[in-house]
């Protein structure tokens, strides 16, 4: 955490897959402590202007810079200096998925330790040391030693939250991180997400959970068809889209997703797998 | 059951030389195997060419050419390996280019998802294979390396052709000599499946090993 102003900008990003145009320049950017939440229907190209952000996806054109950090090297330099540019940005964005992506041959703790030990040179007993503070801070200091597939989804998903701050990132970026999940689950893992942002992480959140943007987010975009169509505080944006295709969105999202009324309470009771 | 008795020792020598020949040459085809795999996942176009031209030309072509080739071919080269130096070489290269595919299958097989958490982790490239996706992709890769091993196993036996002293060498000898060739064939037979039996077990051991690592 070196850098007060640490801002993620993302200026006219292209993203093409095939014939498809994914993301049609897209510009956002993201101010430290600041937790966006970028709703949209399927196919809007707001799972991968996520992925751009932190270089799982390389634009086809336009720049995005974290913490100043940009991939400098152009057309004409490949191989290792590039590969290097794109590890230190990475390491500055960490990303939980929505399929979790624990690696299942490791135990809960192991996860976590992975990356301090692999990526940021940290001695062993330290990076132990870190990862049950991890643990213990997502709930799950009991389940250590356990391997993914002894725990529930809910849990797995935390466990993949330890393991992103393991990485202390200037920014974490959720890619729809409850929707693999059963409803009942869906809580614990909002309430994890939700107590970063008050310690003020800053995030950007692909999700379609109303209730924990309208009281989590500072802004919400909202995409559609490869375009970022409104930029607002949740307030605003839940209140009176200006978009058709916006209010219809939230039509449906309501339609299909229980409000959570009790965000509240505690999580449920813990599977114990 | 007189046949066994006599002939014992040199059915013991022959056995002997069978799992040498199956062991050595699996264990070089699988640092080939294993190089090859790695080398046509990530590598510059003309190596990834010529690594599908060896692995194409040693799975179409029969082993038992290839093995000609290396033990009456070569030494009008002027390159003259003994008969078991021969059959080791062509087994070991013929296995490499199935294992190549076998490993190539296997770590390509490993879920996307754990490529990505290890990107987006910032891990290099060495490191993410090492700690992430070879793991996962040996117990993918084990049944069919598995498999591998009783093919080349029974394989070995060509080696006989080219005077090597081996299982089914030692059971055609035992015939001719005594004529009992029904004997001498079933009691050859019943040694490879003893191996095979015993590789097959070792494997389903191995699995629900590694399937308990994962729980």
């Amino acid at each position: 955490m070196s850098n007060d102003d640490c801002t993620i900008r993302v200026e006219e990003v292209h993203k093409r897959f095939g014939s498809l145009e994914v993301l049609k320049g897209v510009s956002v950017s993201v101010t430290r402590g600041e937790v966006i939440v970028v709703m949209g229907p399927s196919g809007s190209g707001k799972t991968t202007l996520i992925r751009c952000m932190n270089l799982l996806e390389e634009p086809d054109s336009g720049t995005v810079s974290v913490c100043g950090r940009v991939i400098s090297c152009g057309p004409g330099c490949k191989g290792r200096e590039r590969a290097r540019e794109i590890r230190e940005i990475r390491t500055r964005a960490a990303m939980v998925f929505q399929q979790f992506n624990l690696f299942p041959h490791m135990t809960a703790l192991e996860n976590i330790i992975e990356g301090p030990l692999s990526v940021r040179g940290l001695r062993r007993p330290d990076a132990i040391a870190l990862g049950e503070r991890l643990l213990a801070r997502v709930g799950l200091a009991e389940k250590r030693d356990e391997h993914p597939a002894r725990l529930s989804g809910g849990q797995k998903q935390r466990v993949a939250i330890a393991r992103a701050l393991a990485m202390e990132p200037e920014v974490i970026l959720f890619d729809e991180p409850t929707s693999a999940l059963d409803p009942e689950l869906h809580l614990e893992v909002l309430q994890v997400i939700r107590e970063l942002a008050d310690e003020g992480m800053t995030m950007v959140v692909v999700t379609h959970e109303v209730q924990f943007a309208r009281e989590a987010a500072d802004r919400v975009l909202f995409m559609d068809d490869g375009h970022i169509l409104e930029e607002a505080p949740p307030a605003d944006f839940f209140a009176n889209p200006r978009h058709a295709r916006a209010r219809t969105f939230l039509r449906l999202v309501a339609h299909t997703s229980e409000p959570l009324e009790h965000a509240e309470e505690p999580p449920l009771p813990l599977h114990t797998g | 059951m007189d046949l066994l008795g006599e002939s014992f020792p040199m059915l013991l020598k022959g056995l002997w030389m069978t799992l040498m020949l199956g062991v050595v040459s699996f264990v070089i085809g699988c640092v080939l195997g294993a190089a090859i795999a790695m080398a046509r996942l990530s590598s510059p176009l003309p190596v990834r060419i010529v690594m599908w031209c060896y692995v194409a030309l040693f799975r179409g072509t029969p082993l038992l050419i290839q093995v000609f080739l290396i033990y009456f071919g070569l030494p009008q080269l002027g390159v003259d390996i003994p008969p078991i130096q021969s059959a080791i070489l062509a087994f070991s290269l013929y296995a490499s280019a199935y294992l190549s595919e076998h490993f190539r299958a296997a770590i390509v097989g490993v879920d996307k998802g754990q490529w990505e958490a290890a990107n987006s982790l910032g891990m290099s490239y060495p490191r993410m294979l090492r700690r992430v996706i070879f793991p996962q992709a040996v117990r993918l890769a084990t049944p069919s390396v598995s498999g591998q091993f009783i093919h080349l196993i029974k394989d070995t036996s060509l080696a006989s052709v080219i005077t090597v002293v081996e299982l089914t060498r030692v059971a055609e000898s035992v015939g001719t000599a005594s004529f009992e060739y029904m004997q001498a064939f079933l009691i050859a037979a019943a040694a490879y499946l003893l191996i095979n039996t015993t590789l097959t077990l070792g494997q389903g051991l191995l699995e629900r090993r590694m399937e308990k690592a994962y729980a």
